[in-house]
């Protein structure tokens, strides 16, 4: 029953909703079904399948909230699960950031967040693209770890103040390093998509592969300030922290009012409205695009809306949580989802053909915090970061430590490219100058 | 305990859906109530069997269940409120098969007979799917069935049995400790983690563990509005493999840091009061230090830093699933690869002797057996500077040609598939007699490093840079005053073979990391690193202060 309609969703809801005594009272029903391939060595090492629906109730008696759940859905076991809920919140203390349940809400529609060829998808069609990646490195003698994992979920939501919430979604994202048999070279290609109907396993096997050929016997370069020519899945990742995701995480109002955040201002309050960044860009939210269609609502039930973060290098809004928000009069905006960083129409081979020296960089790893003060990160290039000389790579390059802030960076802007969507995000590969490279590594 | 005397004292259980993304603490939010209760061993045994029979009536060569029921509670506070509390219980069973050659896997939350068997046909059919494209066929070292046994960890106090009001007012005192002390935020938290884990294959095993690790920790901000600036120091506790009793301090368990720091080290048992307030007061000192002048630079780490140097160089470079291959699409591979280790080169100096233990007192990683029912032992990983093994589960044991696997299975849950995880990894102490302040004596210009702090290591472990939670300058033998903007960068092999002094056995004390990531979907995993406080001179420190 993993994944139910919102029929079949909103009445097990109104049925626990009946049960409940308590001043307020919000139900959440979440389910997930899918599964995933792990391969190395051009073989599968490992698999798995999810299939789990679940129950939340949330009562609240005043200031006072209890929570319980269950995965059983007779008549009883959802009259105990409020019961229990509500015998909680009148033991517990007040809340002194308690704040009443939202009542009914309009919400974007997302249609594209689901897709029935990805809920559809089998242990055989997994099977069968991973497969088909294995095959190709195999011919072309070269080494593949690759994993491949799909989902379909459901989340519903029902209060007492008369919120009705209820979305499906399906995801699939698929990633593949390609090493040589060397252990020279190494290439890196990653996708994500609602719609599986986009995936092909073996075209982005085939860049990872042309990539691990390419740099082989990677020369070493110097430390330094370079121009580089970040590519998306630089940008942005699904396995690591990332440079554009640290940027977003940190714009959170409640840490700029209070003083620990890039985003504080000398003598209190933040720096919404200043001009911070290069003034092409552009950062928004936006649930129902349907490159990257997402959820509807937040986990407290507030609409996703679109929303613009940066316009033209200014700080326009900053999400909070709704106490936060009503404490301080701003608007009270969730955080998204996903986002978008607005482009040009080049892609990564135009950009290269416009640049007279600079490196090439895949993909980016490690990437940890150094200073929160200034927004300073360290991380190291990998898996295909070359030389770029008169518009064409020249040779590969052997890998850096990076120490760089997304504030910096992104006041050093040379170019944007053609946005592709990377983790949920849509995100174009940018050209910056004097990024700076403070060591040399010999890792492939 | 009564139910309502329990859930009297545990119901400040609220709030729940808010719970912050926290790797590991994403089960399902519960009563507190449940948290006490266990599930009979005869009653699991019976589910898996069922799941055993089913997945060998299917056409598995091999197959295992864990039945596993995961507590967890944590706790938040900030200044003088409680944000969050959330007790989280997640049961459910895990069951990997081999058939035709090739691994499958399922969970299910519905832990029946016929749920436990439908969990197993799956776990075939999702292997039989697999092996169509499938080159090399699985092989296990052979591996005993040892009967019905179980394990527990050794706790003196099961922290799910301390009254949650107990433990929130330790945490709102370490809060008023720090904001007393001068911090302008303070946010403190507890960790506690229960895994009841029952193991049966078709070896013969059946295997019922209790394990607990818990883990107080907090984070204190000072900040000068006029300058907008702000810094931070952790907390030094280590989450440890122990129960609440690691929060009753004893003096014996302290350690003193070098003549000059104030720093305290703590080893089986942790003040979080003294450290919140000497941490408030070096937050407020970290807003006027001098910040650091790159250069070459002795470098004497104290366990509770060091830690993270071992994990990440030593700890995950001698993975054997890494430098086979598996994790290099995430985690990557290692530069220690069969083929280097033949060539008997030096990992270090002929001072580092690194042994892995899956049964140290204390540690995070200590389990009676791992999760393919392998019983856990101790093993060298680096002698006198020397490779002379890795950290191995049954199959790549079968890769390499040995006969046993080393017990580092482990999956963070019963829906998690297990995999290769890190042994408590850890630098034996010095055997000559000697202090911190002995060490800081022998050091010209070097500076001293406590705490965990920024750290990032490449995909084959060579280069790497960490930072710290507080830094301080040591001139001609003795310590000059509190530092900042420092991290070192090195490449593995030239950072170990600069080691030249490690104290003696007194100063010994464990590090942990509670949540180390790896895996596709990844997974956390819980493990110790022990050392004493550790000297490597000329090492490469860089400046990172920046202007935005």
């Amino acid at each position: 029953m993993a994944i139910l309609s919102k029929d079949e969703a909103q009445a097990i809801l109104k049925k626990v909703l009946g049960f409940a005594t308590a001043d307020e009272c919000e139900a959440t029903l979440t389910g997930e079904t899918g599964g995933n391939v792990r391969s190395a060595r051009n073989s599968i090492s490992t698999s798995g399948a999810v299939d789990n629906v679940s129950l939340a109730v949330e009562a609240r008696f005043g200031k006072r909230s209890g929570v319980a759940t269950c995965n059983e859905f007779d008549d009883a076991t959802l009259r105990r699960c409020v019961q229990r809920a509500e015998e909680i919140a009148r033991l517990a203390p007040e809340s002194p950031e308690y704040m009443p349940l939202l009542g009914a809400q309009q919400y974007v529609g997302a249609p594209k967040s689901y897709a029935a060829s990805t809920a559809g998808i089998t242990p055989d069609y997994r099977a069968q693209q991973v497969g088909a990646s294995m095959k190709i490195c195999d011919e072309k003698k070269l080494s593949s770890a690759a994993f491949l994992n799909d989902g379909a979920t459901f989340i519903a939501k029902r209060n007492s103040k008369g919120l009705e919430a209820y979305q499906q979604l399906t995801n699939l994202e698929f990633s593949i390093t390609v090493r040589t048999p060397d252990g020279t070279g190494s290439g890196y290609a990653t996708a994500d998509y609602n719609d599986s109907g986009k995936f092909d396993a073996a075209a982005l096997t085939r860049v990872a592969a042309d990539k691990a050929a390419m740099s082989r016997n990677a020369k070493a370069l110097e430390p330094g300030k370079y121009t580089v020519i970040l590519e998306p899945a630089a940008l942005v990742a699904n396995t690591d922290a990332s440079l554009l995701q640290a940027l977003m995480s940190a714009m959170d109002a409640r840490s700029a009012d209070e003083g620990r955040s890039f985003l504080s201002k000398k003598g209190g309050g933040n720096k919404k409205g200043e001009k911070l960044f290069d003034e092409r860009v552009t950062i928004y939210s936006d649930p129902s695009n349907p490159e990257i269609a997402s959820l509807g609502f937040s986990g407290d039930g507030r609409a996703q809306k679109k929303t613009t973060w940066i316009e033209k290098g200014v700080v326009k809004n900053l999400y909070s949580s709704r106490f936060w928000a009503q404490k301080a009069g701003i608007p009270d905006l969730p955080r998204p989802d996903g986002w978008v960083m607005e482009g040009g129409t080049q892609s990564v081979q135009d950009m290269i053909k416009g640049t007279a020296k600079g490196i090439l960089v895949t993909r980016l790893w490690y990437i940890r915090p150094v200073d929160p003060q200034t927004l300073l990160y360290t991380g190291l290039t990998r898996d295909g970061t070359f030389y770029i000389e008169n518009g064409r790579i020249k040779h590969p390059v052997k890998n850096f430590r990076f120490n760089e802030s997304p504030i910096i960076m992104l006041n050093n802007l040379e170019a944007i490219g053609k946005p592709v969507r990377v983790g949920g995000n849509l995100v174009p590969p940018l050209k910056i100058r004097d990024f700076t490279f403070t060591s040399l590594s010999d890792a492939v | 305990m009564k139910r309502r005397e329990f859930v009297g004292l545990t119901g400040l259980a609220t709030g729940a859906l808010f719970l912050p993304a926290i790797p590991g603490l994403s089960a399902t939010p519960v009563d507190p109530l449940r948290l006490l209760e266990t599930v009979d061993p005869a009653i699991k045994k019976r589910l898996a069997d069922a799941a055993l029979n089913a997945a060998k009536s299917a056409g598995a060569t091999y197959a295992d269940v864990r039945i596993g029921r995961y507590l967890n509670q944590s706790i938040f506070t900030r200044e003088k409120q409680v944000q969050n509390i959330a007790s989280g219980e997640s049961y459910g069973a895990g069951i990997r098969v081999i058939a035709n050659g090739t691994w499958g896997f399922a969970s299910t939350n519905t832990v029946t007979e016929a749920g436990m068997a439908k969990a197993a046909q799956l776990a075939v059919q999702i292997a039989k799917a697999n092996a169509k494209v499938q080159k090399d066929q699985v092989k296990l070292a052979p591996q005993n069935g040892y009967g019905e046994v179980s394990w527990k960890t050794p706790i003196e106090k099961n922290s799910f049995e301390v009254p949650v009001k107990e433990k929130v007012e330790l945490l709102l005192a370490a809060n008023a400790k720090a904001l007393d002390n001068g911090a302008s935020f303070v946010n403190s938290s507890l960790f506690q983690i229960n895994e009841q884990k029952y193991f049966a294959s078709t070896d013969g095993s059946y295997i019922d563990q209790d394990i607990h690790r818990i883990w107080p920790t907090f984070s204190a901000t000072a900040i000068d509005r006029s300058t907008g600036k702000f810094r931070t120091r952790e907390a030094l506790s280590a989450p440890m493999g122990l129960g609440y009793e690691y929060l009753t301090p004893k003096a014996a368990d302290r350690i003193n840091g070098p003549a000059g720091t104030g720093l305290v080290g703590y080893r089986n048992s942790y003040d979080i009061l003294e450290d919140a307030a000497l941490a408030a007061k070096q937050a407020k000192e970290k807003l006027t230090a001098k910040s650091v002048t790159p250069g070459k630079y002795d470098l004497v780490l104290d366990p509770n830093h060091l830690g993270l140097t071992i994990h990440e160089s030593i700890g995950h470079a001698t993975e054997l699933d890494r430098v086979l291959g598996y994790e290099a699409n995430y985690a990557g591979t290692s530069f220690a690869t069969l083929e280097w280790k033949a060539k008997n080169a030096p990992y270090g100096s002929k001072l580092v002797n690194i042994v892995a233990d899956k049964t140290q007192p204390g540690s995070l990683g200590a389990v009676g057996y791992d999760d393919e029912g392998v019983k856990t032992g101790q093993w060298d990983i680096i002698k006198e500077g020397k490779l002379v093994d890795y950290q191995k589960i049954r199959d790549q044991a079968a890769i390499v040609g040995q006969d046993h696997s080393d017990g580092c299975c482990y999956a963070q849950s019963w829906q998690d598939v297990q995999f290769q995880r890190m042994a408590n990894i850890s630098l034996k102490p010095g055997t000559s007699q000697m202090s911190v302040d002995d060490m800081v004596r022998g050091v010209e210009k070097g500076i001293y490093i406590a705490g965990r702090g920024s750290f990032s290591i490449d995909q084959q472990r060579y280069n790497f840079q960490f930072g710290g939670t507080v830094f301080y300058a040591i001139e001609k033998g003795k310590i000059a005053g509190m530092i900042e903007d420092v991290a070192y960068q090195a490449n593995t092999q030239e950072f170990w073979n600069s080691c030249n002094a490690i104290c003696d056995q007194s100063d010994y004390r464990l590090f942990g990391s509670f949540f180390d990531g790896k895996g596709q979907p990844s997974q956390v995993s819980a493990v110790s690193h022990g050392s004493s406080t550790t000297r490597f001179n000329g090492v490469n420190v860089i400046n990172t202060a920046r202007k935005v």
